[in-house]
């Protein structure tokens, strides 16, 4: 996912007072304890209802601005079959924030809120999409390791307490290994290029390695509601668990493309058979994160400009099956 | 900004192949049924996952009611009978 955690910084979750909530509160954590799914109309905790819809929504709005930085590629990619498979990609990641807030709109949600949320600038999405796409090896590397994050936190959500989230990622996990695979043959072919394009995939491995990492959310220790997403089942491991695991994973694929992890701290522990990596310089987490990453304006306006540039389209159609309807009620 | 209201809300269901019953795969919105099958096509076929759509406007969907789902299935729960486990047939007694 790309949520990398924010849901735990956002409002603290109430309980139910009355004893009749806290009767369907423990029955609730029961079926949840049994692996069973909560479905849309099942009853639910207020704030378990509140932390999906924040959850789901961020991610899916992550999805939609995260066509952007690599959209920006798309009439420059280096040739048609690259070219073909970017559009292909780019409108996955358009599905998958369909597919998104689909799954948030069985909370009793609509989504057009949840759309003027981001473009109000009051919604979050994955601070990951705030950097820039200066070279084609950044497309590269952000399906290498942006996809890659994203599948190594989307795995765990397929089994969701959530029925209608965990359906919704079973379909985006399915279309996230070409993502990644994608990426990495890019990455391949230059790093086996001209000593130039071999330069250029290293400079966009220094640039994307860190913001990766840091999409997988905060530290544990200042995760303030991690526990509660797991007692609910929506989280399955923390956020340095999947850190780790995508460290480990990731780094030998780098070795394999004869690149350097922009990380002088990183060493291979023999004893705990995981990578040691260096400190996450959180500040520029928390920057990017309050809207003063390099290009957090610049999405925000693109974002902004496509809705009202289709703003035509959208009320042409609604007219036009107005008008049809009209015709065949009067037919009728 | 001034508020949009959504599209009409439309259930899916896909057969993936011939043989296998419609499953819903989740929603879309769209003006008229043949917007909501356009994007349906878009949304959940795009690697040749079905070969039929169904595309249900959700508000006429009739739904049992999850609270009430103890009682509505009540009749069925002491109905062991139903099943051929229920029976004791002699071990001799073949294909049965
Ligand atoms: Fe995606
Ligand atoms: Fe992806």
């Amino acid at each position: 996912m790309y949520t990398q955690g924010l849901d735990s910084l956002g409002k603290d979750c109430l309980r139910d007072e009355t004893r009749d909530g806290a009767a369907l509160e423990s029955r609730f954590q029961a079926r949840v304890d049994a692996e069973e799914k909560i479905e849309a109309k099942d009853w639910m905790p207020e704030a378990y209802r509140r932390t999906l819809i924040r959850q789901i929504s961020q991610h899916a709005h992550s999805e939609v601005v995260g066509m952007l930085p690599e959209g920006n590629w798309i009439t420059r990619a280096p040739s048609l079959k690259r070219k073909t498979i970017l559009i292909a990609k780019v409108q996955d990641e358009g599905g998958h924030g369909a597919y998104l807030y689909s799954a948030a709109e069985t909370l009793g949600v609509a989504r057009a809120e949840l759309v003027d949320q981001l473009l109000a600038g009051k919604a979050k999405y994955s601070s990951i999409f705030n950097y820039p796409t200066p070279t084609w090896a950044d497309v590269g590397a952000i399906g290498w390791l942006v996809d890659g994050a994203a599948i190594m936190n989307q795995i765990p959500l397929c089994r969701c307490s959530y029925g209608p989230y965990a359906r919704a990622m079973v379909r985006i996990c399915k279309e996230e290994s070409f993502h990644q695979r994608q990426g990495y043959e890019i990455m391949l072919t230059l790093a086996r290029g001209t000593e130039a394009q071999r330069a250029m995939a290293q400079a966009a491995l220094d640039r994307w390695w860190w913001p990766s990492l840091m999409m997988f959310g905060p530290t544990d220790t200042d995760s303030k509601h991690g526990a509660q997403s797991m007692r609910w089942k929506i989280k399955r491991f923390s956020n340095d668990e999947l850190r780790q695991k995508f460290v480990d994973t990731t780094v030998p694929q780098a070795d394999y493309l004869g690149l350097g992890v922009p990380d002088p701290e990183l060493a291979w522990d023999e004893a705990a058979q995981h990578y040691r990596f260096g400190p996450i310089d959180w500040s520029e987490f928390e920057r990017v994160l309050a809207g003063h990453g390099p290009c957090n304006r610049e999405r925000m306006e693109a974002r902004c400009k496509a809705h009202e540039e289709g703003r035509w389209v959208r009320e042409a159609a609604a007219a036009w099956a107005a008008k049809r309807s009209a015709v065949a009620m009067q037919a009728a | 900004m001034n508020k949009e209201q959504d599209w009409p809300l439309y259930e899916i269901f896909i057969r993936a192949k011939s043989g296998l019953d419609h499953k819903h795969v989740g929603s879309v919105h769209a003006t008229d049924a043949a917007m909501a099958l356009e994007h349906a096509r878009d949304l959940y076929t795009r690697r040749q996952e079905g070969v039929s759509i169904w595309a249900v406007r959700s508000a006429d969907i009739v739904a049992s009611d999850p609270a009430e789902s103890d009682a509505f299935f009540e009749p069925a729960r002491d109905k062991i009978y139903r099943h051929p486990t229920f029976y004791d047939i002699p071990d001799e007694v073949k294909t049965l």
